[in-house]
């Protein structure tokens, strides 16, 4: 299959301006855009995709094996962005796409030439000095919570999410009908996420780099934000007065604002 | 005086029920600005939750009050959904109460705007019967599963316990077989064998017996065993195949259940010139792939199936194999596959020119040749697949010129 129609690409904005790859975090899929980019659009080329395993990905093409770890998704990047020709990109990535970005770049120089890291967590439990702001039986606990909630997914409804296009969509949009992940994917995806390790790849990072962080954000602390500012040479970071992990959603205009004025400006 | 009619609904107690139904409402109630700050809560939800009102109001956030991990869930999930949604419902998650304790409740939130202002409306019902019946479901899913593997292992290995782990290497000849399980859950009913018999000959045979499963195995290794000690000491197929008839009848098995059709050959490792001796009950004729380029069906058709009636008719034929031609039994699982989506047979017209294109063929290419075309059918075979092949290789050129 196609990479653009694996990885459910859809493409928009200003053809001429500078481009865009926005890459969505766990928990959801590129619908986490939604707010944002219509702001970039005027003014900027703008990519998202669903990684595979979320959204419209192709889920056939899923591998417990590859997607087991963040290397796995840094290839796909690294795939995507050769598949579309894509050059001289800002690469958005929210919250672990930030870390995927960050393993990303470095392989296609020429093709990521920025990064933009929102939220970002090189590393999510806590490990000595380091403060990730959890703790293994913290991570436990989450996928008992993933376990207890197939939030808008069932064996009937896999079908019909996992049909081929062509099929005629349901006619009415399915209550929680975003960011459905099959339980057992979501699994995966949560350990691959929340138990990885990416510290020491942050000296990696030579591209220009801006870190947008929350205020008040229960999954990636200031201190975490503060951390990455700190062990990516030349990175800038912005603050945003907002609460929560998702400013694309809390912040959207913000958030937008910040990236705009990055590319604007590095 | 007191007032008459406290125990009829009247208009002052009809007035404060709205305050009354949210307060004292069976649901926990609690309202948030859209960064979780708790602007109200109601009595229900501090009295589960073992708190003074003043401790949560403008101080404590919507988040503070969940477990960690469900915290991380809100965050990635809940609270992205809520913001594009608009709504939100039937989310499981724990609460921590006062005392340490784990509250297991659904979560629903409505987003809603406020003279500009976004608030979020939440209800919390106690679902501790519920979580624990869900998780009594998850328990035994997780046992089901366990079992589903433990009895496709057993069929696994019963099944491999019928077929021969390996085919003996026969001088001058070369051989190949496939089994293609129908179903990973059952076993199957299709067997072969080629084993060593007295008198430097060689015996084989392919099946199928009736049904599937257990019984069909035990029925399968009956055959099997009869098949392999009778042909030790008879030489007439015919003879050894209504012996097996007659074991089949004494079967004590429900109805016509004990049934079976089988090819059974025997060989004589000859140079470049094997006279293969066959006899059918039932089967499918066996194909033979000539090293001229032609293909067909054997003369074995008459015979008729063992087990349904006493002395059977059985069909015999005697086949010679010379250089590159090869000997090919399957079971009816091939000929009966479903193809054009459902719509079709394979059919054996289709399997001969199949095999007329392959040949001529190794048994190794023939055998390799069917696994393709059972996986490019996919879905549609309905039914287990045996084949067995056996050949002569083609001479190399100091026999040929020799002959």
């Amino acid at each position: 299959m196609e990479a653009s129609r694996r990885f459910n690409v859809q493409q928009s904005g200003n053809p001429g301006g500078p481009l865009l790859v926005l890459a969505h975090g766990f928990g959801c899929d590129q619908n986490m855009w939604r707010m944002v980019r219509p702001l970039l659009e005027p003014t900027c080329r703008v990519v998202t995709f669903d990684y595979i395993g979320a959204g419209g990905s192709d889920l056939s093409a899923w591998d417990a094996e590859r997607y087991s770890n963040l290397d796995g998704y840094a290839a796909d990047v690294v795939e995507l962005c050769r598949k579309l020709d894509l050059r001289d990109a800002v690469f958005v990535g929210h919250s672990v796409s930030a870390t995927i970005g960050v393993l990303a770049a470095p392989v296609v120089p020429e093709r990521i030439t920025r990064l933009v890291l929102v939220t970002p967590s090189p590393c999510f439990v806590d490990d000595g000095d380091y403060r990730g702001g959890f703790s293994r039986d913290d991570i436990d606990e989450l996928l008992t919570s993933l376990e207890s909630n197939y939030l808008g997914w069932s064996a009937t409804m896999a079908p019909v999410i996992m049909g081929n296009p062509d099929r005629p969509v349901l006619g009415q949009e399915l209550t929680n009908s975003f960011c459905r992940m099959s339980p057992d994917i979501a699994r995966v995806f949560a350990r691959a996420t929340f138990l990885a390790d990416n510290r020491a790849d942050l000296d990696g990072v030579t591209v220009p780099t801006l870190i947008v962080q929350c205020a008040h954000d229960a999954i990636a602390p200031r201190e975490v934000g503060d951390y990455v500012h700190d062990h990516i040479r030349g990175s800038r970071l912005v603050t945003l007065d907002a609460t929560g992990h998702c400013p694309q959603l809390s912040a959207p205009d913000e958030t937008a604002a910040a990236i705009l004025r990055f590319v604007a400006t590095s | 005086m007191t007032r008459a009619g406290r125990s009829q609904p009247d208009e002052s107690t009809g007035q404060q029920a709205p305050a009354d139904l949210y307060d004292r409402s069976p649901c926990g109630l609690l309202s948030t600005r859209a960064d979780g700050t708790i602007l109200t809560v109601n009595a229900t939800l501090l009295g589960w939750l073992g708190r003074e009102r003043e401790e949560l109001v403008g101080k404590c956030r919507f988040v503070d009050l969940l477990g960690v991990g469900d915290r991380i869930y809100h965050e990635t999930h809940y609270a992205p959904l809520l913001s594009m949604q608009g709504s939100i419902a039937g989310v499981a998650a724990e609460l921590r109460t006062a005392g340490g304790d784990r509250l297991p409740v659904l979560l629903a939130s409505r987003l809603r705007s406020d003279a500009g202002v976004e608030v979020i409306h939440t209800a919390v019902v106690e679902a501790r019967d519920r979580r624990g019946y869900e998780r009594e479901l998850l328990r035994a899913r997780e046992s089901a599963d366990r079992e589903r593997d433990r009895a496709q292992r057993l069929a696994r290995v019963l099944q491999r316990s019928l077929l021969p782990p390996r085919l003996p290497t026969l001088p001058g000849m070369t051989t190949a077989a496939h089994y293609h399980p129908a179903s990973a859950d059952e076993v199957g009913g299709d067997f072969y064998d080629l084993f060593r018999l007295p008198d430097d000959r060689w015996g084989f045979f392919l099946g199928d017996v009736c049904g599937k499963g257990p019984e069909a195995a035990a029925l399968t290794s009956l055959a099997r065993y009869t098949l392999r000690s009778t042909a030790t000491h008879e030489h007439d197929h015919a003879v050894l195949l209504r012996t097996v008839n007659a074991v089949l009848r004494q079967e004590e098995h429900d109805a016509a259940a004990a049934q079976c059709t089988v090819v059974f050959g025997s060989l004589r490792v000859d140079e470049g010139r094997s006279i293969v001796r066959l006899a059918s009950a039932g089967h499918p004729p066996p194909l033979l792939i000539g090293a001229d380029g032609t293909a067909r069906y054997l003369d074995l058709l008459g015979g008729q199936v063992l087990g349904a009636i006493d002395n059977p008719t059985i069909a015999v034929a005697t086949v010679e194999l010379r250089f590159g031609d090869t000997l090919v039994l399957y079971s009816d699982g091939l000929t009966e596959a479903r193809i054009d989506t459902g719509r079709n047979r394979y059919e054996e017209e289709r399997l001969l020119a199949f095999a007329t294109s392959l040949a001529p063929a190794s048994p190794t290419a023939v055998v390799a040749s069917i696994q393709s075309l059972l996986t490019q059918f996919g879905d549609g075979v309905d039914d287990d697949v045996a084949v067995l092949a056996l050949g002569v290789p083609p001479a190399s050129n100091d026999a040929a010129s020799a002959r």
